[in-house]
């Protein structure tokens, strides 16, 4: 088990960051790397070629979503950006905001047909995976997931309209008010879908008698005690990962000595939201760790190794835990601070893995994915706050020697762009191996879910090959299509000389 | 009308926008693609691009809805299908996937490459196809349950001329569709000259929508006999679609109002696939799972009628206002407005 996670971690962090704007790449080595890890495992352990339904099933929809992630996280992300930048050029008359939202929307669309098609697969992988999960708990789930589609029906609808309308209309706030039903509609199928997977966490709404659901309260499922948090902070840890994308194609140009004033605004604009939205998400985190506490105190406890019920208790950051001992090596402990992050309170008391049996823990690996979501939001942190601390004293006239355009801090946001997205897959890891062994947590066990059905292993195949030939080509699509006009062509075309 | 009923009406309407929409595209691509290899595409892909372009992502939705919503209604359908469709339905998103990514790429991306537009046209032809594979499955035969264990019973299907004749039925239909409307929209923009093509492929692949229609009748005169006799009984149904089939090919023939003749088209398949519907209820999925196997909880379905409702509410003015932009604004169907944001 260690073995292939010190793989992955080796895979991850010495691949990712290396090579900036390829961030989709790197997501995908690192894939490869975790189920050759997972596959050699499995064969040692058995002593054949053969891997059970349930760790395929759990593969396929771990790649499925891993990849559809990335571009649901843009997807919900960009929209905003767009109209915030489209709304700032209209208001100050600025062509180069006018740009910035013309040019990010179109990448966004390129990014929302593989999120659309990659989310056409996970819906209905759902049923074809799980189809006894779906039985069960569609009683329950049915109405968000409809109120889901419609969202994005919605943004589908309005997309299309607002891509095609630029220069249609005579005012032009009539097409900047065409992207509010994006928003909305993006935020909106965020918040539905997030309901189910936090129903996943906190089942509630129905009476379980005889393997029956009954009593059902579809309202009272869908707003369970998991969503708020969850919700909060899958929106917001959409937008800093964001802000970082965005902002990071414009310090990559900037570092490329292009001195142009637009790549300016662009990284300014975008770093200032990115600070916004970083100190957004790490209040949101900590509610979510209170959360935890008081729900699923399991999965915040495998997440932290805090083995014995204490008050008190330390946070343990880093380190590698020996599973048989449960000794925890190279770790640093930060006394009370468990305490603090659970209850807001140092002498409380945070339940530890001891009171549940240990076939119900979760696997203790979370951790380390624990560990890289806080320390990547910590980074992202600071950088934005440099940033924007420089961008303001400049201003000002202090600190004219520290120009924010250095190039230290310009490669610190090249990197902040796939780092943000390596955080959302940790958080997301954390939070859904957090959950096992349940698929709905105190009723249905992962195990007793998949699909019987054959053929799996060259399903997982299949989609395994159009997840990475896909990856390629929306890289180089997505490349060739901004290198082709770049924005001072545009700007001269439209002979915008600011 | 009881809740299922009208549950169950609401899901086969979105499968019937579905069969509309998708039709269109997957006819689009595909014309798209064949004008391309005999190097006719300048004449008829602006056409095509100006409606495709801003509506390509509404059409993947009515299929993503008609799913959840069938799973929302009636929750056992995903256990059976759910098992059953684990290939046909992977093979099928497989293909979805890089139809859609194709679309965008191509239209809003790097333009005019061959590939592109080959892997986009020629997967508009195999994904009905495999679509088609539910409403064969829905027949029965093609399971087994021993000790609630659902088989999929994949080399039955390939052997079954139901199964095949239903493949050639969905593969004709979309070209006549698509072609019959593109007729339509090429003659409203005032293009003569891919009015000519568009219409030329409308008139080729009416007959042979309607013999694969009476292929698939014989077959399930085959397959099932006991859906047959209940299509029998509503058997008007069937005779009216027939009816403006002959209508929307008369007006073909004569070359006036496209817009009628793509009218009649909607409504022979309307009376078809309502009637085919009708025909086949209360099965869902013959003989395992009925219609009455649905919602178990009032307060569910309640909820999920409301939240539809609402959400129509919302989709219909947004819908509307998509068609009088991109169909019925005639300055932009003529092309005098920008088609595209460059």
């Amino acid at each position: 088990m260690k073995a292939w996670i010190g793989g992955l971690l080796y895979a991850i962090f010495s691949k990712a960051g290396t090579k900036a704007g390829s961030s989709v790449l790197c997501h995908i080595r690192d894939l490869a790397d975790l189920i050759v890890h997972e596959v050699d495992e499995r064969v040692n352990e058995k002593g054949k070629n053969v891997l059970d339904q349930v760790l395929l099933a759990r593969l396929l929809t771990f790649t499925t979503l891993g990849f559809h992630i990335i571009f649901a996280t843009l997807g919900v992300g960009i929209p905003l950006f767009i109209s915030i930048a489209e709304g700032i050029g209209i208001w100050k008359k600025d062509a180069h905001y006018l740009l910035l939202a013309r040019r990010w929307s179109r990448g966004y669309v390129i990014t929302v047909a593989v999120g659309v098609v990659t989310g056409t697969c996970i819906a209905l992988q759902l049923i074809f995976l799980w189809p006894g999960f779906m039985q069960l708990a569609g009683k329950v789930i049915g109405l968000p997931l409809f109120m889901e589609t419609f969202a994005f029906f919605f943004e589908a609808i309005f997309l299309g309209i607002y891509l095609y309308t630029w220069d249609r209309f005579k005012n032009p706030w009539t097409h900047w008010i065409l992207s509010i039903p994006i928003i909305l509609g993006s935020v909106g199928s965020a918040f539905f879908i997030t309901t189910v997977n936090a129903f996943m966490n906190t089942p509630q709404g129905f009476t379980l008698e005889d393997g029956v659901l009954t009593k059902i309260d579809p309202w009272l499922a869908m707003f369970n005690p998991a969503t708020p948090s969850k919700v909060a902070h899958v929106l917001s840890s959409a937008f800093l990962t964001v802000s970082f994308v965005l902002g990071a194609i414009a310090a990559y140009h900037l570092f490329k000595k292009k001195e142009h004033e637009y790549y300016k605004k662009a990284l300014g604009f975008t770093m200032f939201f990115a600070l916004l939205f970083s100190l957004l998400n790490t209040a949101i985190g900590d509610l979510s760790g209170k959360f935890l506490a008081e729900y699923q105190p399991e999965k915040l406890a495998a997440g932290e190794w805090h083995f014995q019920t204490e008050s008190r208790a330390k946070l343990i950051v880093g380190g590698i835990v020996n599973e048989d001992t449960l000794e925890v090596e190279y770790a640093l402990g930060i006394p009370m601070l468990l305490s603090i992050l659970a209850n807001g309170n140092p002498n409380s008391v945070v339940i530890g893995l001891d009171q549940f049996p240990r076939e119900l823990w979760p696997p203790l690996y979370v951790h380390y994915f624990f560990d890289g979501m806080v320390g990547l939001g910590a980074y992202l942190f600071v950088i934005s706050l440099v940033f924007v601390v420089l961008s303001f004293f400049h201003k000002r006239g202090k600190l004219r020697r520290f120009s924010r355009w250095n190039r230290p801090l310009l490669f610190g946001i090249i990197a902040g762009g796939p780092l943000s997205i390596l955080a959302i897959e940790f958080g997301w890891i954390f939070a859904e191996s957090g959950r096992q062994p349940w698929i709905l947590r105190g009723y249905l066990q992962t195990s007793h879910a998949a699909t019987p059905a054959a053929h799996l292993m060259e399903m997982f195949i299949l989609f395994n090959l159009l997840y990475v030939f896909l990856a390629v080509l929306v890289s180089i699509v997505l490349i060739r299509l901004f290198k082709k006009t770049t924005p001072e062509m545009e700007l001269e075309d439209k002979k915008i000389i600011l | 009308m009881s809740l299922e009923i009208l549950g169950i009406t609401v899901l086969w309407t979105f499968l019937y926008g579905y069969l509309i929409v998708a039709s269109i595209d997957f006819g689009a691509g595909f014309f798209s693609f064949y004008c391309k290899v005999k190097k006719e595409d300048h004449l008829v892909n602006s056409i095509i691009e100006r409606y495709l372009s801003p509506v390509w992502e509404v059409t993947n939705v009515f299929l993503v809805f008609f799913f959840v919503g069938l799973i929302g209604f009636f929750p056992s359908t995903a256990y059976y299908y759910g098992t059953a469709l684990l290939v046909p339905g992977s093979i099928a998103l497989v293909l979805l996937s890089l139809r859609g990514s194709f679309y965008a790429f191509a239209h809003y991306g790097v333009r005019n490459s061959m590939l592109y537009t080959g892997v986009y046209g020629l997967t508009g032809l195999f994904i009905p196809a495999s679509l088609a594979t539910v409403l064969t499955i829905s027949e029965g035969g093609f399971i087994r349950e021993t000790n609630g264990l659902v088989e999929f019973l994949s080399d039955q299907l390939l052997k079954s001329p139901y199964a095949w004749s239903v493949v050639i039925l969905a593969i004709v239909s979309i070209l006549f569709i698509s072609a019959s409307f593109l007729t339509y929209y090429a003659d409203k923009a005032k293009d003569r000259k891919s009015t000519v093509i568009f219409h030329k492929y409308a008139i080729m692949w009416s007959l042979p929508t309607i013999f694969a229609s009476m292929l698939v009748f014989f077959a399930i005169y085959q397959h099932n006999p006991e859906h047959f006799q209940n299509m029998l009984d509503i058997s008007w149904l069937f005779l009216l679609s027939l009816a403006s089939f002959l209508v929307a090919l008369a007006l073909l023939l004569k070359k006036k109002h496209y817009g009628w003749a793509f009218v009649m088209v909607m409504l022979q398949f309307a009376f078809a696939f309502y009637g085919y519907g009708i025909s086949h209820l209360p099965y869902l999925l013959y003989p395992y799972i009925t219609i009455s196997d649905s919602i178990n909880s009032p307060v569910m379905g309640k909820a999920l009628v409301t939240g539809f409702i609402v959400g129509l509410c919302l989709l219909i003015p947004s819908l509307y206002l998509l068609m009088k932009m991109f169909l019925f604004d005639v300055k932009y169907v003529q092309g005098k407005e920008k088609a595209v944001q460059r």
